[in-house]
């Protein structure tokens, strides 16, 4: 029953479903889409959240308990964790000084200031350390060793310089050595337009071919699933 | 400026360098920084679901306009907290299942629809656009031919040789193009970020950027 009950829900549910697309009428729109599909799964998607953060809590109070590793950093993760709920769920929307309010999610609020001075600037250097690692990686990886090597090289340089004031730059510069010659030669120093048509067409079929690699992947996983070929989301054997 | 905006100013540029201390190696301030923002992220959108998703879906709903179908899935959404107890946890496999079942029967027919027939109805209605001059019908072709190449070099039921294997080369070149661009794009995105944290540390906190 602990296996096989939930089987039968996802076949059932599946076989259900698999026809909403394609229906019109009043009952599949309103009920098994809006009410099921979108409303009561947002609902027990809420619910799902509150698993995630019970056990993000239980996995640090246990590293604190057995002082696992470097349990001291689980105390400023649960502190900072513990700090927003508080501001942002138990405490009254008090004035806090001139322009602030001690508690609730609002502009001027504690929350959003502890969002916009600490959260924010933190993640936008988390997300630049990136470029450090991908010019290392970069170094490493892009030497022109075969000629699809050399092509991604080529057309990476080419979009980063379309992306960049610069590229307009060079490109004014030799359109102004070009002159009034009839053969436009300076056109091959538009970096701008010719990252526009590598975005255009060739990044534009790549991603479409891969998309269809993704959504026929995802097709295949999704009948295993409903078929019970695959059965790991059920985890454990019992 | 005022005195919270001089303190936030300060977190914020302490906190940036925190960060950054990371390209030097792993190390406590960095450590620090990185746990305290996985608290305060999770913090935060506790606060925003509590606000916008529980009351708004499920306190107001049920208890202001007594929409008491919603019982129902409240019902299913309570078993996800059957992990607490080790007698109780495979309950959490209902809601699973149905987010799974729905989600897949759902997903399979809906992306068929979006992702497979309109993108492919794209792709070859180039050609039908009106007002078409020669560049705009190279770029059409070309479109076509790396779509096509592409999934050709994916396609390993057929061995890479001969006719295949030509096209799948094609299909590799396009490929490294599309790769390059995506790249490109990526470095350039990073790369205004650390312009932008630079920009805040030298302008905002120490003011040596007018």
């Amino acid at each position: 029953m602990k296996r096989s009950v939930p089987l039968a829900i996802v076949l059932v549910t599946g076989i259900i479903y698999f026809f909403v697309p394609f229906m019109t009428n009043r009952f599949t729109m309103d009920f098994l889409y809006q009410t099921i599909l979108v409303d009561w799964m947002k609902i027990m998607g809420v619910f799902a959240i509150v698993m995630s953060i019970t056990s993000l809590v239980r996995r640090n109070v246990y590293k604190i308990q057995r002082k696992v590793g470097d349990y001291q950093y689980s105390w400023v993760e649960l502190i900072g964790m513990a700090f927003m709920i508080t501001v942002s769920i138990f405490l009254p929307q008090t004035p806090l000084g001139k322009n602030m309010l001690l508690g609730g999610i609002r502009e001027g609020s504690v929350y959003d200031w502890v969002f916009s001075n600490i959260q924010v600037p933190m993640q936008a250097t988390m997300f630049s350390l990136l470029a450090f690692y991908i010019a290392s990686a970069a170094y490493r990886s892009f030497r022109a060793r075969n000629a699809e090597a050399t092509l991604l090289l080529i057309t990476a340089g080419i979009v980063m310089i379309g992306r960049v004031p610069l590229g307009e730059d060079i490109y004014n510069f030799m359109k102004g050595l070009n002159g009034d010659a009839s053969f436009r030669w300076s056109e091959i120093f538009n970096f701008q337009g010719i990252t526009q048509f590598i975005l255009d067409i060739p990044n534009a079929a790549t991603k479409r071919a891969i998309g269809f690699g993704v959504v026929m992947g995802m097709i295949a996983t999704s009948l295993k699933i409903m078929f019970g070929i695959e059965k790991s989301w059920l985890g454990g054997t019992e | 400026m005022s005195v919270m905006n001089f303190i936030g100013t300060t977190l914020a540029a302490i906190f940036t360098l925190a960060v950054f201390s990371f390209l030097y190696k792993d190390n406590p301030f960095y450590k620090f920084a990185e746990h305290l923002l996985v608290g305060l992220s999770v913090g935060y959108y506790v606060g925003q679901i509590w606000h916008t998703a529980f009351i708004s879906w499920i306190i107001n709903p049920v208890f202001n306009e007594r929409q008491y179908i919603l019982f129902i899935p409240i019902f299913f959404g309570l078993f996800y907290l059957g992990f607490i107890h080790s007698k109780t946890v495979w309950l959490i496999r209902i809601p699973i299942a149905l987010s799974l079942g729905i989600g897949s029967g759902y997903g399979i027919s809906y992306s068929f629809q979006t992702s497979i027939f309109i993108q492919l109805r794209e792709t070859i209605n180039v050609f039908t656009q009106s007002g078409m001059d020669a560049w705009d019908v190279i770029k059409a072709i070309l479109l076509v031919v790396g779509v096509f190449s592409a999934i050709v070099y994916f396609f390993f039921s057929w061995k890479h040789e001969g006719v295949v294997g030509w096209i799948a080369k094609v299909g590799i070149y396009f490929l490294m193009i599309g790769f390059g661009a995506s790249f490109g794009l990526t470095v350039m995105g990073r790369i205004s970020l650390l312009i932008g944290r630079f920009l805040f540390l030298f302008q905002d906190w120490l003011h040596i950027i007018k």
